[in-house]
């Protein structure tokens, strides 16, 4: 059993949990996952790692109620314990000395992961910049700890209600345009922001980095469920990634996948509401 | 001496009909009188051929002759002399293959049914709830860590805990069990009253297993080795990565390794989907692409997830059927329809990326390949499509990478399989052994057993040596 020691609401359900794991903290990296099983019933779900604390014993997790399963993990309180917690999962980013310009782009709760990889490029000493979107203001989280983890930080709203009115993308152009000399872009999101930074550094030569959550169940390469194609070979997120060269991941593939199981999702709702699960404390 | 009947006692079994739409176990096991019955059967040979088919070497001849005595607690205690997971084995192994392949009773007739009464013997034993006495450790007992939970991992575990080593088994999964939990169904083999059970009898006895724990990636084997005391590992991490056929279509909506179908239904339960988390989608009509265990696992499963049509397709025809004949005709006598002498082409999805075909082209068997089977052709012109809404490819699995790609010095051959010694299971690192499915590559239960039996006695000789130092 691994222990919640704290439980934060970060934004309407978005949730930031501290998981006392020391063994699993020992050994993370950036860039990789855990995956957790709330109790006998529940389903595995990978999140990727949003922060580690070696000393603590700690390893952080953000993560949004998008169905049944997150909800019972989101209706967990401070104190209580979640049954199966496993990980390292995944290969580390490449963080080292020496890359040069980094440019750190999360969206949405994506921002999660690529928080350690900014901290790490940063330690490592590179220059960081960092790009962070959001649909709008209220939603937008761990701007601190991504101002503090860059050397500079763009913030992006769809809405306009904070920083620059636009997306991610827009905010990286404005890098590109100013002859920011960048040699590698992380970019981790919902799919259709990877592909959009993808769609702008691609014509540009520019190495990109993204990080995929699709459909998995074991995390340890057994199930082949997490297959996405890269470059035109089939890859397994949890052993050959989760991090991949995007310009050549099949986004297209990877979206149709992840709508797999909608309908079953809607029926584990219904079933969650039925037998009163899933109310968020 | 008394007339021998020529065929064996009928296993009961579950109406197929019934049994078609429920997860229970299909075959019933003998009553005391059918199974003395059954062993009466057994000629005492003086020179006993089953043993040499049994991959362990179960005492087969002494254990039945308990068994006609109605020594009961005698004869499982014979079997457990060999073989640690009894009830299993009697359900899973190919007896066909083996023990029962050498009875001498099978030429004229058919052999005694020694797997059933391996099972009847093992089931007994485990209705009595029997109490098992902990191992007493010696204070300075050595240290084994066993990666994988499964066949060979188990085996291993408890013949090094019998012979007094600490053994902790790592598994990756939040199940003990290896393919008896995530693979093999609940209908050929129950998972609470067997798997689980065996699995704490094995923790009784004082091994330990965590769970949850990916050696590779929570702990590298130097790391166990080094900082975490263990004199010596034995790796068991099974096969590992589904194999596809590299077909356009083939990452669809509605495309399943048979890993991962067997993986959703047995280990999550999504049989019983909502009430446990795990979703699985089925629809009218399944494929499932192969011949062997494993397809007729994904094949059965299906139709009891309530598929109304569920075909194998198979290159080769029911004569190269690798799966044992029992559960070719297990699927058959529940509806399973088999699409022989075909070899899936493409996978046909609709406009938004769901399977709705599989094309398959017509193969014709030609002079027999390096397997002794005779090799498949295509017939030209002769392709067709199957409306399905699921496809399943049950076509194999190559090794996992996880545990060599952090393990220098422990060296793999070209396919990615470890390495290792065929009697000792020893690897090329010191102190490393390997066995079952991640050296061999994927074979059946009981030899993934008799690797990891092989392994603990070499794993005693290292230790013993190291310790002499």
């Amino acid at each position: 059993m691994f222990k919640i020691i704290k439980k934060e609401c970060l934004s309407p359900g978005v949730y930031r949990y501290d998981v006392e794991a020391p063994r699993i903290a020992k050994k993370t990296q950036p860039g990789q996952f855990i995956i957790l099983r709330v109790d006998e019933v529940g389903e595995r779900i990978p999140l990727t790692v949003a922060d580690f604390d070696r000393d603590k014993g700690i390893i952080t997790i953000i993560f949004q109620v998008v169905g049944a399963s997150t909800e019972a993990l989101a209706a967990l309180d401070e104190g209580d314990s979640i049954m199966d917690f496993v990980g390292p999962l995944g290969k580390k980013s490449d963080v080292r000395p020496g890359i040069g310009t980094v440019v750190c782009i999360g969206g949405g709760i994506g921002v999660a992961p690529v928080y350690p990889i900014a901290r790490g490029m940063k330690e490592a000493g590179n220059k960081v910049i960092s790009i962070m979107g959001a649909r709008n203001k209220d939603i937008l989280i761990m701007e601190k700890e991504m101002a503090d983890a860059s050397d500079e930080l763009l913030i992006t709203t769809d809405d306009g209600s904070y920083g620059i009115h636009g997306f991610v993308t827009n905010a990286l152009q404005t890098l590109i345009d100013r002859g920011e000399k960048i040699d590698v872009v992380y970019a981790i999101g919902p799919v259709v922001m990877m592909r959009s930074v993808v769609n702008v550094t691609k014509p540009l030569g520019l190495k990109t980095v993204v990080s995929l959550n699709p459909v998995m169940v074991d995390g340890t390469g057994m199930c082949g469920g997490c297959r996405v194609e890269v470059g035109g070979e089939t890859k397994f997120a949890c052993v050959d990634g989760p991090e991949f060269d995007g310009v050549l991941v099949d986004f297209k593939g990877l979206m149709e996948r992840q709508g797999m199981y909608r309908e079953q999702e809607n029926v584990a709702r219904d079933h969650a509401c039925k037998i009163g699960l899933g109310r968020v404390k | 001496m008394m007339a021998v009947s020529i065929k064996k006692h009928p296993m009961p079994e579950q109406d197929p009909k019934v049994r078609a739409h429920n997860f229970n176990e299909v075959a019933l096991g003998y009553d005391e009188e059918t199974a003395v019955a059954e062993a009466e059967r057994c000629l005492h040979c003086k020179v006993p051929q089953c043993r040499k088919g049994c991959p362990v070497g179960v005492n087969i001849p002494e254990f039945i002759a308990k068994i006609k005595k109605k020594d009961f607690d005698g004869a499982i205690a014979k079997i457990k002399e060999s073989n640690s997971l009894p009830a299993i084995c009697g359900r899973v192994c190919p007896q066909e293959n083996q023990c029962e392949k050498y009875c001498i009773l099978g030429i004229k007739g058919e052999p005694v049914g020694i797997g059933r009464l391996e099972r009847f013997a093992a089931d007994t034993e485990m209705a009595k709830d029997k109490e098992i006495k902990p191992i007493e450790y010696a204070a300075d007992a050595q240290k084994v860590a066993v990666i994988g939970a499964g066949p060979a991992g188990l085996s291993a575990a408890g013949d090094l805990a019998r012979l007094g080593y600490r053994v902790t088994i790592f598994e990756a999964l939040h199940t003990a069990g290896g393919v008896l939990s995530y693979g093999i169904p609940e209908f050929p083999l129950p998972k609470d009253k067997i798997v689980k059970n065996e699995i704490a009898n094995l923790e009784k006895l004082g091994v330990k297993i965590e769970l949850d724990s990916v050696v590779g990636q929570l702990y590298t084997i130097d790391e166990l080795m080094d900082e975490e005391g263990f004199d010596a590992v034995f790796v068991g991490t099974g096969a590992g990565l589904p194999h596809f056929m590299h077909i356009p279509g083939e990452n669809l909506n509605g495309v399943y390794s048979a890993n991962e179908f067997l993986t959703r239904s047995n280990l999550m339960k999504a049989y019983k989907f909502p009430e446990y988390g795990t979703p699985i989608r089925v629809g009218k009509s399944v494929a499932v692409v192969g011949g062997g265990n494993v397809a007729m696992d994904g094949a059965r499963t299906a139709l009891r997830l309530g598929a109304e049509h569920v075909y194998i397709v198979y290159r080769r025809g029911e004569e190269e059927l690798p799966a044992r004949k029992e559960e070719v005709h297990h699927a058959k006598e529940e509806g399973v329809e088999f699409k022989l002498l075909n070899n899936p082409v493409a996978v046909i999805g609709d406009d938004k990326g769901w399977v709705k075909a599989i094309k398959c082209i017509k193969m014709e068997l030609g002079e027999p390949d390096e397997s002794g089977r005779r090799s498949p052709k295509p017939v030209e012109g002769s392709e067709f499509e199957i409306p399905v809404d699921t496809v399943i490819m049950a076509i194999g699995q190559g090794p996992n990478p996880i545990v060599a790609r952090t393990t220098p010095g422990m060296e793999t051959n070209k396919r990615g399989n470890i390495i290792a010694d065929d009697e000792t299971c020893a690897t090329t690192k010191a102190g490393v052994f390997a066995g079952g499915d991640i050296v061999t590559g994927a074979a059946t239960v009981i030899l993934a057993m008799g690797a990891g039996k092989k392994a603990a006695a070499a794993i005693d000789e290292y230790l013993k040596k190291k310790r002499a130092k």
